[in-house]
């Protein structure tokens, strides 16, 4: 793993604490909460075990039932009631328990949330969150290691992010949760926990807007867009290729609907080469979208074709070949080498 | 009434057990098949003769309901049917899309409706016109969704009326998280009923049979929410009839979930407003929720699209016609005493100023503009989607010299 942007033993602020991106959605939704009355959080098993994850960990304890819900087990239940409850004036934070287990929320999100305020013209607005644990990585069984939010961002009226350290996490939670549109929240979900990627998180500092994308790491021979899980896997990539004496900048995507492309186009202006990361299938993906947009907007900057570093256009496979699956450093290299000798 | 046991497991040495294709005539009467019959359990204030039954539960209800508010319900149930029917020809004419009838099915939404106070919410599905007139929407503000110049037009929390949902059932979810965000905000039983609130949610027979029906069903009851789901069972869900749908009368699956479950007549505009009345009490009580089916029928087809001659016959809709909301409320009415021809005649005059109205406006609704493609997509709008605008609209003006 890359070593983090900032040192984790920063504690200039008593505002300020080091944790995992886990602690950090935690923080996030608690300090959401104490904020407003009206934000709830719900879902399967949110309550009293505080999620399979652990990331709504005491927020029933301390902010009642009526505030974290444990709901019945069906995901078009939870984002159907969620939708009436934003109606009413509540600000719901729903959990998915796994991607694998929301398609049967699919006709909610796309019929009814992503266009009531359309439908009605801006009358009514529908200010849920939806947490989405994604990707894959954890030697998990079938529908526990999908990546789905390509299908997500196509949809017009949902926006859609994902966060890949500590200080994203707390700050794109509370955000979102702000937002008079609906988003859903990709969280890597293998990343919840690690302990490598524990960072100090500033609660007084301002954050950047949440539908940006940022550069993480600067450099000049080629440019690697990557979000979510993906993203260690481009640092860790940018890291092996200094050794080599190469200099790759690395940019974190963070909104994936709408996309944030102009540090990407500006960065490949300066390197003439692009690597896109994901976890996701290729075929018609954000990772396709980042590239059509990158060659309509840097056509003659380019020196390579965009190259995509992606899951296969296959299902997710038994857990024993996601090592295969997964990009990993070697094929993040693999491409930028395509992409230099291009 | 017959218990499904005993179609499903009939004596030894009876023949086979009937099935939903090949019903018992105890099916029949159970309401399993679209019929004529509500079944015994059916509760009828009014019968299609106009004669008013005495019900000492639901009569109660009924206490303020003089012959000046029942002459108001049959004026109400004229003007929607007027309304629907001048719809139904625009659409004709091609000054509409599609139209959505409700021909029959006045009693159900204008009872139903008219059991709500102002400050209960509806969700409705996309033929709750009636609803929407007792709501105090304009049948006006109805045509945009099917001159297909909007996709509602009303603004819901001034009319406590959500927009029509179009995709089947999803308006059952949507409106338990509504009521449970009631339940939230201590709108349930309170001591001074004033400050109490209710749901009601609208969906078909054929709804039913939707997974977001069961989940509304199940978050509704474990929630203890303040919700009345009314479904309107009309027979007939496009071509395909109840039994399609279920074994058991529908009122019955209530008690599967937990709930009291009723089955009323829905031509029977008394029936609906007392039933309705009093399944809102329960549940702003803490109650909730209720699940009432109205046994009604679809006069007219599903939609204009459709051709009803292709699934059903005509002496099945000859039968319902003797059964008319409207003209029980009529002869009740004039047996009574309760109104004289002119009456009659005013309210008929009235409903043709009424539809009148509605043809001149529907002919004369303006097209929306192309921006209004862009329009409320999102409260934030990204950049991108202003770009595209731009770009669309500005190609559009290099036609402006009229070579479009």
């Amino acid at each position: 793993m890359a070593a983090p942007a900032a040192s984790p033993v920063d504690n200039r602020s008593a505002n300020t604490q080091t944790m995992t991106i886990g602690k950090a959605l935690n923080n996030g939704l608690r300090a959401a909460m104490e904020a407003d009355p009206k934000v709830l959080v719900m879902g399967e098993d949110v309550g009293k075990l505080g999620g399979v994850f652990r990331v709504t960990d005491g927020l029933q304890k301390d902010f009642g039932e009526h505030r974290v819900l444990d709901t019945p087990l069906a995901e078009s239940g939870i984002v159907g009631t969620a939708i009436g409850l934003a109606v009413r004036g509540f600000r719901p934070v729903c959990e998915i328990q796994f991607e694998g287990f929301i398609f049967p929320a699919f006709d909610q999100i796309s019929s009814q949330l992503a266009k009531l305020r359309y439908r009605t013209q801006g009358k009514l607005k529908a200010p849920v969150v939806i947490r989405v644990p994604f990707g894959g990585g954890i030697g998990a069984v079938e529908h526990h290691s999908e990546s789905p939010e390509s299908l997500f961002s196509h949809i017009p009226g949902l926006k859609v992010v994902s966060c890949a350290n500590p200080v994203d996490a707390y700050w794109m939670m509370q955000q979102a949760i702000s937002s008079d549109d609906p988003v859903m929240l990709f969280e890597p979900k293998k990343l919840y926990h690690s302990s490598a990627l524990k960072a100090p998180v500033d609660t007084t500092a301002t954050p950047d807007p949440l539908h940006s994308s940022r550069v993480v790491r600067h450099g000049d021979a080629a440019t690697i867009a990557a979000y979510g899980p993906s993203l260690p896997v481009a640092l860790d990539a940018a890291t092996a290729a200094q050794e080599e004496g190469r200099n790759l900048e690395v940019i974190d995507l963070r909104t994936l609907s709408p996309l944030d492309l102009g540090p990407v186009f500006e960065s490949v202006r300066r390197t003439g080469r692009l690597v896109v990361v994901s976890e996701a299938s290729s075929e018609v993906s954000l990772a396709s979208e980042v590239a059509a947009r990158v060659q309509q907007e840097c056509f003659y900057s380019l020196e390579a074709p965009v190259q995509r570093v992606t899951g296969f256009d296959t299902p997710y496979p038994p857990a024993k070949l996601e090592e295969h699956f997964l990009p990993d450093l070697d094929r993040v290299l693999h491409a930028v080498d395509n992409a230099l000798e291009w | 009434m017959p218990s499904p046991e005993q179609w499903t497991r009939p004596d030894p040495g009876a023949g086979p057990a009937a099935t939903a294709a090949q019903p018992s005539p105890e099916q029949v009467i159970a309401g399993l098949r679209a019929t004529t019959e509500g079944g015994a359990e059916l509760t009828q204030l009014l019968t299609p003769e106009g004669e008013r039954l005495a019900d000492s539960r639901f009569d109660p209800y009924l206490a303020d309901v003089d012959v000046e508010a029942l002459r108001g319900l049959y004026r109400d149930m004229v003007l929607v049917r007027r309304a629907d029917r001048e719809s139904n020809a625009m659409q004709r004419q091609g000054q509409l899309g599609i139209w959505v009838p409700l021909l029959g099915q006045e009693a159900a939404q204008v009872g139903s409706g008219r059991a709500l106070r102002p400050g209960d919410m509806a969700f409705p599905s996309y033929r709750e016109h009636g609803v929407a007139y007792t709501r105090g929407i304009d049948f006006r503000e109805l045509l945009g969704i099917f001159r297909c110049t909007d996709h509602s037009g009303w603004d819901p929390a001034e009319y406590g009326f959500h927009p029509y949902t179009i995709v089947i059932g999803n308006q059952v979810l949507n409106a338990a998280g509504y009521a449970m965000g009631q339940k939230f905000d201590g709108k349930v039983g309170n001591a001074d009923d004033a400050e109490n609130e209710a749901t009601i949610v609208y969906f078909g027979d054929g709804a039913t049979s939707q997974g977001d029906v069961h989940e509304g069903f199940v978050w509704g009851a474990v929630y203890d929410a303040p919700v009345v789901y009314f479904c309107q069972n009309n027979q007939w869900a496009i071509s395909e009839p109840t039994e399609r749908q279920s074994r058991l009368p529908l009122y019955q699956r209530a008690r599967g979930y937990g709930f009291p479950g009723i089955r009323v007549d829905g031509n029977d505009v008394l029936a609906c407003l007392a039933v309705t009345r009093w399944a809102l009490d329960e549940c702003r009580h803490g109650n909730g929720p209720v699940l009432i089916e109205a046994f009604t029928y679809r006069m007219d087809a599903h939609t204009t699209t459709d051709d009803p001659t292709r699934y059903r016959l005509s002496d099945e809709l000859e039968a319902w016609k003797l059964k008319d909301p409207i003209e029980r409320v009529r002869a009740h009415l004039a047996r009574a005493g309760g109104a004289e021809q002119d009456f009659f005649d005013g309210v008929d005059a009235e409903a043709d100023e009424f539809a009148a109205q509605l043809r001149d406006f529907c002919f004369t609704m303006p097209d929306p503009p192309p921006e209004r493609i862009f329009s409320e997509v999102y409260a934030d709008t990204p950049a991108a989607l202003d770009a595209q605008r731009e770009e669309y609209l500005s190609y559009l003006a290099g036609f402006a010299g009229g070579e479009h």
